[in-house]
């Protein structure tokens, strides 16, 4: 079936909403009522039709307005996109990968037709109809990652894998929860996720490192990452913290409906075949309380998950001005009632 | 998660290359595509030589970016423990086997300005792939390759066919002409990666070389063909399945967990990736680590113990599995 895409911004009147479809399919990421921290990595397997999971690179009504923000992004700051010059291999790979999934998961949005090294890429939502060269980066207008990841729902990070370790060596970051490529390039899977509390305590950080270093060819997998965002704003980066910043002080018992937002990314993690690099794609979500609550299930666990969450994951991730604010709110749709296992609504 | 999903093949080609050397051409048994791969991966073929299932590494050797087959290189090792015995006695066209997803703990360092590959014997078969994606890539590259005789040594002429003279060049043992590793390492040009596939003897010897002139490690690269040794027969219990397994003079641990029908991790069944790291709960003995994996205090403290090549001598062995 077609998707109906919305015309919506991310910024300035922020009239992003979800239809009542979207918030069902929403990956909800909490799978029982009190905060966990773990390793949480699961093979990404294809779900069910009218999850998030129906395609392995996915594709909503939001596509084509988050493709005009992430243009408006890099046309503000081309630095959201880099890729440092041995990448070239691992970007192709990207493009193929992107273009093989989008087209399989969406045949009537998008097609692909390969003829040796000759390949025609259509792109209906966007109007796009593209014949071009395979490895030959000079028939396309852009690089093979920036030409893809302006066609693609979600921040793309290629890690190449050398000396025992993953480096974080090209990617295209417009859609973040405050954090900078143009910091971070370069960088090796330890030094990225310093910022990050508890974790490397719990030695969580090397446990992964040690499976992602063995990531199988064919075998992609994923884990849930939140936070919360006030304002549907996709582009919450260091570079812009001055735009968003301020608006967490902006919520008060009137308006956590409309402005407090769920923000969850799917990242699945693939092995790339040519150049053996991994692609880490980071999938962002937002959905605001008035949808949340509108999934009774979601709307009982939310305000219990969110009243366990240890003290540092809560400054960490920005929370402290409005969390006790929100679980009030959330509080008057939480019954006390028992919710049922797993994520999806009942 | 044990080896990952395996590919059904069918053996289409098997050809005779040089004394002891056979290659092998598979495809794909479902029509499907072959995954693309890059230079220097390896697969795991699966042999069933009468219901008894081995496992065996070889790398990749036919082009990265050609999806229509996979090709692999077998030596007919002289105390093969079955697995090249099989490949070359029992293996006809036609057979249908199973291969993993390829696996590359060999990777070229993509940064690398210029190449230099040193292979020794059947080590050359993962620089066909990587030289292949090289040259496809436009990559400056230099194969050096060390053969016992003329007619052990698979594919010289090919390779001189493939990229000329100055690219490959070809030393034989029998006629006194050796790599001048030395004099190689001393004239490299800044940003130089190496990489040396061959026997221990030869890996040892140009890695130490290197270090000596100043390499850096990073820029140092090898992959060793470790399998698993045989040695005095043992028994292991396995203290989550409450099993207790019997491990042969000719089998590895990990091969016997499996004949039991435990369903164990690994991938290169080589000791280099680490896959297959089990912790020990019991050790009244001694743990005979052959690994490249752990590093020398995780093998001394006894804890740790890869299941694909390390074996064990004394009375009682209890692992975590």
């Amino acid at each position: 079936m077609a998707i109906a895409f919305k015309q919506e911004t991310f910024r300035d009147d922020f009239s992003y909403r979800n239809s009542p479809e979207n918030i069902r399919r929403f990956p909800f990421p909490f799978d029982r009522d009190e905060y966990m921290y773990a390793v949480n990595m699961e093979p990404h397997l294809k779900g069910q039709k009218g999850t998030a999971f129906e395609s392995l690179i996915d594709v909503d009504e939001h596509y084509v307005a988050e493709m005009h923000d992430r243009a408006l992004v890099l046309k503000e700051d081309p630095l959201r996109y880099q890729a440092l010059p041995h990448m070239m291999t691992a970007q192709w790979d990207t493009l193929e990968l992107l273009m093989e999934e989008q087209a399989a998961g969406f045949p009537e949005h998008f097609t692909l037709i390969r003829n040796g090294d000759q390949w025609r890429w259509i792109n209906r939502p966007l109007g796009i109809d593209d014949t071009f060269t395979f490895g030959d980066r000079s028939t396309l207008p852009y690089e093979p990652l920036e030409y893809i990841t302006r066609q693609a729902q979600g921040d793309f990070c290629i890690v190449d894998q050398r000396d025992g370790n993953l480096w974080m060596d090209a990617g295209m970051v417009t859609t973040q929860a405050d954090w900078s490529l143009d910091f971070d390039i370069g960088m090796n899977f330890m030094e990225w996720h310093g910022p990050v509390p508890l974790a490397h305590q719990m030695g969580v950080f090397d446990r992964a490192l040690k499976f992602l270093l063995n990531l199988q060819q064919g075998k992609p997998t994923r884990r849930f990452n939140w936070t919360m965002t006030i304002n549907p704003r996709l582009d919450t980066s260091p570079e812009n913290y001055h735009k968003w910043g301020p608006d967490r002080a902006s919520v008060t018992p009137e308006n956590v409906g409309e402005k407090v937002h769920l923000r969850v990314e799917v990242q699945s993690l693939w092995r790339l075949p040519r150049s053996n690099a991994i692609l880490f794609v980071i999938r962002c979500y937002l959905m605001n309380m008035n949808e949340l609550v509108t999934v009774p299930k979601w709307a009982r666990r939310f305000p219990r998950v969110l009243s366990t969450l240890p003290p540092e994951l809560i400054d960490y991730k920005g929370l402290t001005r409005y969390r006790q604010t929100t679980i009030d709110w959330l509080s008057r749709f939480d019954d006390g009632a028992p919710t049922s296992p797993g994520t999806f609504p009942d | 998660m044990s080896g990952g999903t395996e590919i059904p093949v069918r053996v289409t080609r098997v050809t005779p290359v040089a004394h002891r050397i056979k290659r092998f051409r598979f495809e794909r048994s479902d029509g499907r595509p072959m995954p693309y791969f890059s230079g220097g991966a390896h697969v795991i073929v699966s042999m069933n030589d009468n219901g008894h299932v081995r496992r065996n590494a070889y790398s990749l050797m036919s082009a990265p970016y050609d999806c229509s087959a996979y090709e692999i290189s077998v030596l007919h090792v002289e105390d093969s423990r079955g697995g090249s015995s099989f490949m070359h006695e029992k293996v006809r066209e036609g057979d249908e086997m199973r291969v993993s997803h390829p696996v590359n703990l060999f990777q070229p360092d993509w940064r690398g300005r210029k190449h230099l590959l040193i292979a020794g014997g059947i080590g050359i078969t993962p620089f066909i792939a990587m030289m292949e994606q090289f040259s496809r890539e436009g990559a400056c590259f230099e194969m050096h390759y060390a053969i016992r005789t003329r007619d052990r040594g698979a594919y010289c002429e090919d390779l001189i066919a493939r990229y000329g003279p100055q690219r490959v060049k070809i030393y034989c043992d029998a006629e006194n002409d050796r790599i001048p590793v030395a004099r190689l390492l001393d004239s490299q040009p800044l940003g130089t990666h190496l990489y040396v596939c061959g026997p221990a003897g030869m890996i040892d010897g140009v890695l130490t070389t290197g270090l000596e002139a100043g390499w850096p490690e990073q820029n140092l690269h090898s992959e060793r063909f470790l399998s698993s040794q045989p040695g005095k027969p043992f028994s292991i219990e396995l203290t989550r399945s409450g099993r207790t397994v019997h491990v042969g003079h000719h089998e590895s641990m990990l091969e016997a967990i499996e004949a039991a029908g435990i369903d164990a991790p690994f991938l290169c069944r080589g000791g280099a990736c680490g896959q297959c790291e089990t912790m020990v709960a019991l050790c009244d003995g001694k743990l005979l680590h052959n690994d490249v994996y752990l590093t020398e205090e995780e093998k001394a403290s006894g804890r740790k113990v890869m299941l694909c090549v390390s074996r064990f001598e004394g009375k009682a062995l209890h692992l975590d599995l």
